[in-house]
């Protein structure tokens, strides 16, 4: 595997993170992880029109840029970064992946050119209660066999479910997996708020009563889900990946200045050990959030598996480096004004997001033939 | 003593006073139990014990545990009043401040804090920067210190100033008993990653503190301190008294509460975690309990920097593990972000419902993170391990020999 950016990568990689470095400064990350919405319409506009974000994965005939999964990668590493508070991961994402991979041509055409463009957003509803993650543990029912039906029942764990304008259900019919189309405002449906541990990224319960809705993909669409399912895995171990490296500069930019007992705390091997294993343990993180993305993009059979492994890696990578950064940091890393601890939410709570990394440790494990028959 | 006079003499207090009985405030009681020797018994007769080894209070908190539902935990009373005050004032006081202080301590009358940290002297506490300047029988203060827990509450503090800034470090030190409600002191709420303000900043503005209020003399100040670090370290180091009690519990109860939301694969691996983690936080228990068999009475030494590095990294893997265990649960935080002043609802460690062991656990996953900074870091512990116990060379040090004054700071 190559694992080589271009220069228009590079490129990317400089236009969003000067951009973010802007419109995603901490003062404003603390300020929408207050509000209600969790982001500013005008910047996703902005982000969508300016710099063409909202569609960076969603082909040219949908109105967007046609990128893959190596760009998306690079977009994503600069969002986990910067702590981006916006509905990204939820509507440029997973919705979109969903919808691109899984959705019929007609729907596709309605739905990704308004994503594209930032003028709606979508999220994507699919994790119940009972084993939230396992796409075959989905229990709820379509009522109706033609293109418009009803659901009811709950779904939970919705990234950005209170403030999306359209939410694509994953529902069974006629026991196939299925998707359709809700819109937000929807009669019989109740968006919830959920109280996240991480206040920087929303999560909702949706609560479907008799709500109408319309179907958009045929026959089983499990296996492209699982696909979507993976594209996402892949992106948000990149964004954990840019959280990580976040957490390492700032712990030894603090080494490097902060003196007790005359001298630069990083002078001392308890700290400086403690940024060399972090250095390590970032750069296999990079290792295996480029690995996945490249892999995607070139078709690569073996692309699950690597999501399935950077996801467990980067997930631990990246708690270790925020508790490590908080811990460097003494006092300080323990107080609100700090933004250690903001970084230490992010990575506990996207730890978990989409499964363990027990739980993605499995299907490696399944898939390199580890453990016995 | 014998243990069996010490459950007498218990049950004899419990007669006179029950804390369960309608109108026996907390002061009531914990008074009494002072007066009748029950309270801290490695204390003094007359100042709330009889000079035992302190690990027969053990025996004294089961007796009143197994005959009343009501059981002031010192912690919760007055965690540093009990924990470091009471034993610095034993030590360093005069006959008068002994009478008057420690019994108030005790009773959570007057609540205590710890005046030590400030922004660039927290692991070198001893480089300070607030200085006390001596002005006919007064001692006049400025300064800041931060991190001081429970500063808002507290009626004493425990303050170290320096009083000569053109000697080495160590010898420029006095300690004193700061009267919290003294002019000129300005205590500021900190917010903590939690969203509380266990602990503030505290602005010493021409404080004035009588001479008398000095423990030590002048100069001695860093010996008392370090009294009282190692105190601090072993009341934050004892591990649980309970077998198999204290965090481990409640990582056993959500796996045993939890367990169909998993695939067997997964609950395999946290059981065999919990286990290790249970396993870790009984040695720690056994390993108090030695240490407090060998040490009849006096201040700890060095050696409680074992119990104290060993809990924080310990509790801290419990919390984590046990919200691990929740697993998509541990996506939400039930408590919210708006700041406040702690209400101490969840921490508990009295009621035990599901539910609130679940919140319990979300909460410690943020604030355990504390544990390994505060009362010294984990890293500090180490070297105190390596060099005051294993008699390891220091690193080389540039701030030792030099006046105060000469050392970089920041
Ligand atoms: C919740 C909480 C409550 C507290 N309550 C109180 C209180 O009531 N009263 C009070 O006085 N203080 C209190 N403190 C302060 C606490 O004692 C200090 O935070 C602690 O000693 C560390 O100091 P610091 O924060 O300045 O970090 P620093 O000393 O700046 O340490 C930063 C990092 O450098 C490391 N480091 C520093 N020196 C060395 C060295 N020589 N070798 C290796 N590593 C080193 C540390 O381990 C840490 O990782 C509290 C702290 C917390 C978090």
């Amino acid at each position: 595997m190559a694992f080589e950016f271009s220069d228009e990568h590079e490129e990317l990689r400089r236009t969003v993170r000067q951009f973010f470095e802007n419109e995603s400064d901490e003062t404003k990350v603390r300020e929408l992880m207050a509000s209600e919405r969790g982001f500013e319409d005008a910047t996703w506009k902005q982000m969508a029109e300016e710099l063409g974000l909202a569609g960076l994965i969603v082909p040219e005939i949908h109105g967007g840029a046609d990128f893959g999964a190596v760009e998306l990668a690079i977009v994503m590493e600069e969002m986990g970064r910067a702590l981006l508070c916006a509905p990204y991961l939820s509507s440029a994402v997973l919705a979109t992946s969903a919808i691109l991979l899984a959705a019929e041509e007609t729907a596709q055409k309605e739905l990704l050119p308004r994503l594209a463009s930032g003028d709606a957003t979508a999220t994507l509803a699919f994790a119940e209660k009972v084993s939230p993650w396992d796409l075959s543990a989905i229990a709820m029912a379509a009522e109706g066999d033609g293109a418009s039906v009803t659901l009811s029942g709950e779904k939970t764990f919705v990234l950005d479910g209170t403030t999306a304008d359209e939410i694509v259900v994953v529902a069974r019919s006629n026991g196939n997996l299925t998707l359709f189309q809700v819109a937000g405002d929807a009669a019989g449906l109740t968006r919830e708020a959920l109280p996240p541990l991480d206040p920087t990224r929303k999560l909702a319960k949706l609560r479907f009563e008799s709500t109408p809705a319309a179907r958009i993909s045929t026959g089983d669409a499990e296996p492209a889900l699982r696909r979507a399912l993976a594209r996402t895995v892949t992106a948000l171990a990149s964004e954990q990946l840019g959280g990580s490296q976040r957490c390492l500069e700032m712990a030894t930019d603090y080494a490097k200045t902060r003196l007790q007992f005359g001298r630069p705390i990083g002078s001392y091997q308890a700290i400086k050990h403690q940024c060399a294993d972090m250095l390590v343990e970032v750069e296999f993180a990079r290792s295996a959030a480029y690995s996945a993305a490249f892999a995607l993009d070139e078709d690569d059979d073996g692309a699950e598996v690597a999501a399935a492994m950077a996801k467990s890696f980067c997930s631990e990578a990246y708690s270790h480096a925020a508790k490590r950064n908080l811990q460097i940091h003494g006092g300080m890393g323990f107080t609100w004004e700090h933004p250690a601890h903001l970084y230490l939410k992010r990575a506990k709570s996207s730890e978990m997001l989409f499964g363990s990394p027990i739980s993605h440790r499995a299907k490696v494990a399944a898939a390199v033939g580890i453990g016995s028959a | 003593m014998k243990e069996s006079e010490l459950r007498e003499r218990t049950r004899v207090l419990l007669d006179e006073v029950h804390p369960d009985d309608e109108g026996v405030s907390r002061v009531d009681f914990r008074s009494a139990q002072f007066d009748h020797g029950l309270a801290l018994v490695h204390f003094p007769e007359g100042l709330g014990g009889f000079g035992l080894s302190p690990k027969l209070q053990a025996v004294v908190n089961e007796e009143i545990q197994s005959h009343a539902k009501t059981f002031y935990e010192n912690l919760v009373v007055n965690p540093i009043g009990i924990g470091m005050g009471a034993p610095v004032v034993l030590t360093y006081g005069s006959e008068e401040q002994k009478r008057t202080l420690i019994k108030r301590i005790y009773t959570g009358e007057d609540i205590w804090c710890q005046m030590f940290s400030e922004p660039s002297a927290g692991s070198d506490v001893a480089g300070l920067s607030t200085r006390a300047v001596r002005d006919g029988d007064d001692w006049v203060l400025n300064g800041q210190k931060v991190w001081t827990t429970l500063a808002h509450v507290s009626k004493w503090g425990m303050l170290l100033a320096r009083t000569n800034p053109d000697v080495p470090k160590h010898d420029g030190l006095s300690y004193f008993l700061l009267d919290m409600e003294s002019p000129g002191v300005d205590v500021r709420p900190l917010y903590q990653i939690t969203a509380e303000a266990e602990f503030n900043e505290v602005f010493l503005n021409d404080v004035r503190i009588p001479h008398e209020q000095m423990l030590g003399a002048e100069g001695q100040g860093w010996r008392v301190a370090i009294t009282t670090l190692m105190n601090e370290r072993s009341a934050l180091g004892g591990g649980s008294s309970r077998k198999g009690g204290g965090p481990v519990s409640v990582l056993t109860r959500i796996l045993a509460e939890s367990g169909a939301q998993r695939s067997p694969a997964e609950q395999a691996i946290l059981e065999d975690k919990a286990t290790q983690l249970y396993i870790r936080a009984e040695l720690l228990r056994l390993t108090t309990q030695r240490a407090k068999a060998t040490q009849r009475s006096g201040n700890p030494g060095p050696e409680g920097s074992v119990g104290k590095l060993a809990q924080a990294e310990i509790y801290k893997d419990v919390w984590e593990t046990c919200v691990a265990a929740l697993g998509d649960d541990g996506l939400l935080y039930e408590p919210g972000y708006e700041l406040r002043r702690p209400t101490g609802d969840f921490r508990g460690t009295g009621e035990s419902s599901a539910e609130k062991h679940i919140l319990q656990a979300k909460y410690q996953l943020l604030r355990s993170q504390a544990n390994s900074i505060e009362g010294g870091t984990s890293e500090i512990m180490r070297n105190i391990l390596g060099e005051r116990v294993l008699g390891l060379p220091g690193e080389p040090r540039v701030d030792k020999e030099i006046a105060w004054k000469d050392v970089p700071r920041g």
